[in-house]
């Protein structure tokens, strides 16, 4: 069986750090450890004057995508706690469609 | 949906709401409390929750170390008043704890009638909602006090509309009032959302999920047009961001209704039936045209005209006001600048518009606590017009039936025109880094008191220094009671606050004044066996038992939109708005019956290069202060590991340019100076502030390092209050400089860890 794979949409990430916390609690790791974290790319300035300033999440090593959640119909901690609401879940399949939906600014993790 | 309460193995699940403490808004975030044994094991966030989904912010989702903390005080403490500042407390019970207090209370009331007795209230948690009739239906006393500086935040707003429009407090739409959201008939999405110096993701304030705003322009495409002096990230998915000199803004505000008017982006017919003074407002803001509030303000002309052009096109338009509008001593021109833009439109109070409140669900609608408390006889129309200020800023205390707090401390320095002998601190840290400008003056103030009582969860700067009584407060999963959003001024749903587990001996706010309540005045709270009978006598106007509130966990209001149609806006249920005109009053009869001028003006910011020259050699920076992040709230949280390693320290925001120019360097400590005090914090060297600006955060204190005087968990080192002035407040009496005073920046020895206890 093919794993599944996690959707950002990075336009909107805000880098709250909910997802971070969220999976520290359901993975019940140490205040040393991430199953997810945030990213930070930015801010700065192109030579145009435009910005630069993206929040994206990376999952870990520690990441089983919530196995135990999905399977009783749950989201993944991070997805469901997403101050946001740019993860989602899903197959390879819905997730490159999701790609393909949002056309920009998108990633896909199989971690 | 799913039930209130569930078994899943050995745990059980709540469906709660979350409100205070932990320290928050009215938000009444979704939670699901995993409880096993009597003790929460988990928390997290709610799916079937309408407004939040799911989600939950950093606060809720560490709320079990907050819970469990060990340096959480879960029983009642007593310390002998000489002992103040050591670390001598002493556990006692509840009943001798109600004892000393209502015993203290009575002596200085026998001694010295009832207004000598003060209660302070913080923001946001829920004991803001009490610390009136605390003050007045407890004590007896008209003396209850909000103490940041011209009552700075949330109160101006919600004074400008009560004074221009009524309807409480104007927020944006995204359809919060519904059960069915985004899907409700008739909802539409803000084309534009204008949000003006506010940092709705961060700080949900005052009962707004400030990530609705990311819904918004995620999946209906909302554009936002942002003022503010940073580059925030939202400002970077804005069309325009207007990055001010700090505290201009009231000469932006009059630029875009310059534009709005002169190019006829109005809805003339709105204008015509439902206002007051179009043509004096559009002859007064003609003074201001785009050109002249660049030049002020510091942002391009063409901005400006763009801006407006954007919001005065779009359909429909939002507003969303932050706290740079009160924290400003032009603020309440500022404020009925955007009164009239959110109203200009036509897009008050209609789908996709600013929302306002139904005075239907309005708190205290049926009991005033001031009133009562006459009514029972333990209160004269005499003592309640003692309270401090009423005469020097009757517009601030007739409008919020409270103290003025720079009055309030000079009365409690000078005692004039009566000493103040005790004070109950509910849920506020006045001695601390977050409300008060010139803590230190509060600190000393308070010390002199005969008798002060706190509650809290924390041993906080103010609970160590001052207090002699200890009560041990409750969290949101500790007590039963009612969230409504924005306080009950606009209130989108009511959420079920639930008892799931004990935690020591805490009690909630409103159980702790039916306590004291009934040693003072049983002729009045013998009506109530408990906390919940006070919330639903005083809190609960729409219907509902807390029971029914509890099983259903949310009930939303459902309120209509064009309320002032219906004769919801109205205390007299006429239709109209809420002013003696009944239009929304662009001409503020209110402003000028207390001695304003009626019509909105610009005024210089009292510290800066206008109105200070001389002062910008040796104090170069425009400094703003109170920028938030996800980890705190205010001067909470600062114990929890997990939040402390997202935000670790306080940190200073100042441009690349300037720190060359200093040669600082990004992550050492500076001191941060001004005319008035001074303190250190992180600098962070960063493109996104406004040359010449820096910003602050406020809320910083050490609980990790000695408690005892005169470390007192670090208060003084970080505490960015220390830099401002008192009583230097608008012509009303509201306004402060926390977000525009002026500073000089240098190197900073570090906070010592030497004191680290």
């Amino acid at each position: 069986m093919t794993k599944n794979a996690l959707f950002i949409n990075y336009e909107y990430c805000s880098g709250c750090h909910s997802c971070e916390l969220a999976c520290r609690n359901e993975l019940g790791l140490s205040i040393n450890e991430w199953g997810i974290k945030v990213l930070e790319d930015g801010p700065r300035q192109f030579d145009d004057g435009s910005w630069q300033w993206d929040y994206t999440v990376h999952p870990s090593s520690k990441c089983n995508l919530c196995e135990h959640r999905t399977s009783q119909g749950l989201e993944p901690a991070c997805v469901m706690h997403c101050q946001a609401k740019v993860l989602s879940y899903g197959t390879p399949e819905e997730c490159a469609e999701m790609l393909k939906q949002k056309g920009s600014k998108s990633a896909i993790f199989m971690p | 949906m799913t039930e209130w309460k569930r078994q899943v193995g050995e745990e059980t699940i709540y469906r709660t709401c979350a409100w205070s403490p932990p320290g928050c808004h009215p938000v009444g975030c979704g939670l699901q409390v995993h409880v096993k044994d009597g003790k929460v094991v988990k928390v997290e966030g709610d799916p079937e929750h309408p407004i939040t989904k799911g989600a939950l912010c950093p606060r809720c989702l560490t709320m079990t170390e907050y819970l469990y903390h060990p340096d959480r005080i879960i029983y009642p403490m007593k310390r002998a008043k000489e002992d103040r500042g050591k670390d001598k407390w002493e556990r006692i019970s509840w009943d001798e704890a109600i004892e000393i207090v209502a015993d203290n209370a009575k002596k200085v009331i026998d001694e010295h009638g009832a207004e000598a007795i003060m209660v302070f209230g913080g923001t946001g948690r829920e004991g803001n909602s009490y610390y009136r009739p605390l003050a007045n239906l407890v004590y007896g006393s008209p003396n209850s006090c909000y103490a940041q500086s011209g009552w700075s935040c949330y109160g101006p707003r919600v004074a400008v509309t009560g004074f221009l429009l009524g309807g409480g407090y104007p927020e944006i739409d995204y359809a919060q009032k519904f059960p069915d959201r985004y899907e409700h008939p008739g909802w539409e999405a803000p084309e534009v959302i204008l949000a003006w110096g506010k940092a709705p993701l961060e700080s949900n304030a005052d009962g707004l999920w400030g990530h609705a705003f990311i819904d918004l322009m995620k999946d209906f495409g909302t554009k936002l047009i942002i003022v503010d002096p940073r580059m925030t990230w939202l400002g970077t998915r804005a069309e325009v961001v207007l990055q001010v000199r700090p505290g201009t803004d009231t000469a932006l505000a009059m630029a875009f209704l310059n534009v709005i008017i002169e190019e006829e982006l109005y809805d003339k017919g709105f204008v015509e039936k439902w206002t007051y003074g179009f043509d004096e407002l559009k002859e007064r803001v003609a003074t201001m045209p785009p050109s002249k509030a660049a030049e002020i303000c510091g942002v391009p002309e063409e901005d400006i005209t763009k801006a407006a052009r954007l919001y005065g096109n779009a359909k429909p338009s939002s507003l969303s006001w932050g706290l740079a509008v009160d924290q400003n001593p032009n603020g309440v021109q500022l404020g009925q600048c955007l009164c009239a833009l959110m109203a200009i439109t036509g897009f008050i109070d209609a789908p996709g518009g600013t929302t306002l409140g139904s005075i239907e669900n309005f708190p205290n609608a049926a009991a005033d606590p001031a009133q009562e408390a006459m009514k029972y006889g333990f209160m004269t129309e005499d003592t309640w017009n003692k309270r401090i200020g009423l005469h020097e800023f009757p517009a601030v205390c007739n409008i919020i039936p409270t103290v003025h707090p720079d009055a309030m401390l000079d009365t409690l320095e000078s005692g004039e025109p009566y000493q103040i002998h005790m004070a109950h601190v509910a849920s506020s840290n006045p001695a601390g880094a977050a409300i008060s400008s010139c803590p230190q003056r509060w600190y000393e103030a308070l010390k002199k008191l005969d008798f002060n009582v706190v509650t809290d969860l924390f041993m906080t700067p103010t609970a160590m220094a001052c207090c002699d009584v200890f009560l041990p407060l409750a969290s949101c999963v500790e007590h039963d009671a009612i969230v409504a959003t924005h306080y009950g001024w606009n209130t989108s749903f009511y959420g079920a606050v639930n008892n799931l587990v004990d935690v020591g001996e805490t009690k909630g706010e409103s159980e702790i004044m039916v306590l004291i309540g009934k040693k003072l005045y049983p002729q009045f709270w013998d009506q109530f066996e408990n906390g919940t009978d006070f919330d639903t006598w005083y809190g609960l106007r729409f219907g509902y038992t807390p029971e029914e509130i509890r099983e259903k966990v949310t009930v939303m209001t459902e309120e209509p939109y064009y309320k002032y149609e219906k004769g919801l806006i109205r205390k007299d249920r006429e239709p109209g708005f809420d002013t003696m005109t009944g239009r929304v009053e662009f001409y503020g009869n209110a402003y000028e019956y207390f001695g304003d001028d009626p019509l909105p003006y610009y005024k210089e910011p009292p510290y800066g290069p206008e109105a200070t020259p001389q002062l910008m050699e040796e104090f170069p920076f425009i400094l703003t202060t109170g920028a938030r992040n996800y980890a705190s709230f205010h001067s909470e949280h600062r114990q929890i590991e997990s939040l402390r390693q997202i935000q670790e320290y306080p940190q200073l925001d100042m441009h690349p340019d300037d720190a060359a120019a200093m040669g600082l360097k990004d992550d050492e400590w500076v001191w941060i100076e001004s005319p008035f005090g001074r303190c250190q914090q992180k600098l962070h060297v960063t493109p996104t502030i406004k040359k010449g600006v820096v910003h602050a955060m406020h809320g910083w204190w050490y609980p990790e390092q000695e408690g005892e005087e005169p470390n007192l968990f670090g208060n003084w080192k970080s505490n960015i209050n220390v830099t401002m002035p008192y009583k230097v407040n608008g012509n009303l009496g509201f306004g402060d400089c926390f977000k525009n005073m002026i500073c000089k920046v240098y190197p900073g020895e570090g906070i010592t860890e030497a004191e680290v206890s």
